[in-house]
């Protein structure tokens, strides 16, 4: 009986949740007008939230592409396909790894910079310090981080892949020896248009999951410093889970 | 000395109206109640003191008038404007009247001192920069910091940090200005600094001033009238002359700094040799 008590108590409070993440979220589209006609401060937090999170992306985005190189051709030459390496790899790249991987660095680097910026802004009362200045808050800090957190992602996602594909291409082409033209062509032929779309989407869509989860768990964190750990904490294993959960989700609608 | 010459040269103001009325408020936090029937009157044009011991609600009032939270029960009208029933918009019309110090600063951390006092300018006004410079100038002259424009805040003292929160708090021109425990942590020359500012304002520019504080020293020198809340009620009210003649014992025990009285130096506990025996 005790048990079945705290599973509604458990399922409440998740609903709960859900639904101050969805009242937030419309709180923080509200603003997007208002916000947008100030681009100066959204520009600052694409270079935030992207800029700064290019070293990382890039650097992840050629090692992943450089395994994906070697473990490709340790398969596909068992089947004397070496040549589809290209094809496989960019497919990968473009459609999973490519969206998944950096909404997975973005949490870690930029979501968790956003959370901890927040948070911190509400422990030492800069956030009421606004409200008391009629200022606020969600209009001048919150919708141009969501803002610029969810125009860098989808920027970060086509550089991740297009370093990616470099890295499968200085593995499997300059190292290994795969034909370079059957490499490129096979690829072009094989990658379309709704592939690349596919892969924009859903960096579009984690974009907008991961910069809206920092945002709030910044914003709603307790104003201690225990408070604002907590709240990066969540930032990255709720980004990191619900990015998954909604990777598995587009994937089946796109497919 | 010099607050002493400021409080020389105050004229009293003809309209002492109340611009802050609360009228048998009633607030709990959880099953805890922080206010049971309080009701108080704020004049206008004077320096008000709201002091108690910590613990009792002094920011929790500040709160209340300022519309950050909502009372249980009863009114608070500021200027004849029940804040408890505003919408957002409507608060954030009548917060552009008030200016808040808080403890802190709470100074915004990614902007120097300049840009800081400029952001409610910036805000809310389209002024040409020029002109916005010099009232951001003019403020911070005011508080003796327009040498410090181009700091960040992190490179200000506590005092400096909480001057520029008063310039900031006062770029605006607003009716009332709110201090939450402006002396604290201070050291007595920023102390000073502080009291000497907080009556130059409310001479100069006419400006109701509340100030929370438990500093009785410093209140004593620069309040006109002072409450003192405890029980969630209003323990004693009146010029500090006369609330160090009152008769209640609290009042006593907070103003003469005694260490037993109603406010009991030990937290409610078990028997002390029963527990160290157990």
């Amino acid at each position: 009986m005790k048990l079945f008590q705290e599973l509604i108590d458990n399922v409440r409070g998740f609903v709960a949740t859900v639904g101050a993440v969805a009242l937030f979220f419309a709180r923080v589209l509200g603003q997007v007008p208002r916000a947008i006609l100030r681009p100066g401060f959204i520009v600052e937090q694409i270079y935030n939230a992207g800029a700064l999170s290019l070293v990382i992306i890039m650097t992840c985005g050629l090692f992943v592409g450089m395994v994906l190189g070697l473990q490709g051709y340790d398969l596909l030459q068992r089947f004397g396909s070496e040549d589809a390496l290209g094809t496989g790899a960019a497919l990968a790249l473009i459609k999973e790894l490519g969206p998944v991987v950096t909404a997975l660095l973005f949490a870690g680097r930029a979501g968790t910079a956003l959370a901890s910026e927040i948070g911190l802004m509400r422990a030492t009362d800069q956030l009421a310090a606004m409200e008391m200045m009629a200022v606020d808050p969600i209009r001048r800090v919150v919708a141009p981080r969501f803002l610029g957190g969810l125009i860098a992602m989808p920027l970060l996602t086509v550089i991740f892949i297009a370093i990616g594909i470099f890295g499968v291409q200085l593995i499997g082409v300059q190292q290994l020896g795969v034909d370079a033209a059957a490499f490129w062509s096979q690829m072009r032929s094989s990658v379309d248009v709704d592939d690349v779309m596919e892969g924009v989407i859903k960096g579009c869509v984690f974009g907008v999951a991961c910069s809206l989860i920092a945002v709030y768990e910044g914003y709603t964190a307790t104003p201690t410093a225990e408070g604002v750990g907590r709240a990066t904490t969540r930032t990255v294993v709720t980004s990191a889970v619900l990015t998954l959960i909604l990777d598995y989700m587009l994937t089946a609608v796109m497919l | 000395m010099a607050a002493a010459q400021d409080q020389n040269i105050a004229s009293p103001r003809s309209d002492t109206s109340a611009i802050v009325e609360i009228r048998d408020v009633d607030y709990a936090i959880g099953n805890r109640t922080i206010f049971s029937g309080l009701s108080l009157s704020i004049p206008r044009g004077r320096i008000t003191a709201i002091m108690g011991p910590s613990g009792t609600g002094k920011t929790t009032l500040l709160r209340l008038i300022t519309g950050q939270i909502k009372p249980d029960r009863g009114q608070i009208l500021f200027d004849g404007i029940d804040v408890g029933t505003l919408n957002i918009h409507e608060l954030y019309a009548l917060r552009r009247r008030m200016g808040m110090l808080f403890q802190n600063g709470a100074l915004l951390t990614d902007m120097d001192v300049f840009d800081n006092v400029a952001f409610p300018l910036r805000e809310h006004t389209k002024l040409p920069p020029s002109l916005m410079r010099h009232i951001v100038l003019t403020k911070l002259q005011a508080v003796g910091l327009r040498g410090a424009a181009r700091l960040m805040p992190q490179e200000l003292s506590g005092g400096m940090a909480r001057r520029v929160a008063l310039a900031r708090a006062m770029a605006t021109d607003p009716d009332v200005l709110i201090y939450d425990e402006p002396f604290t942590g201070l050291d007595p020359i920023s102390m000073g600094m502080i009291v000497r500012l907080v009556r130059q304002m409310n001479n100069a520019l006419g400006i109701t001033s509340i100030v929370v504080s438990h500093d009785v020293a410093e209140l004593s020198q620069l309040a006109d009238m002072s409450f003192i809340i405890a029980g969630g009620k209003v323990a004693a009210q009146g010029a500090f002359d006369e609330l160090k003649e009152h008769d209640s014992q609290i009042v006593h025990q907070f103003i003469n700094g005694l260490p037993d009285g109603p406010v009991a130096f030990h937290y409610p506990a078990p028997d002390y040799f029963e527990q160290l025996l157990a």
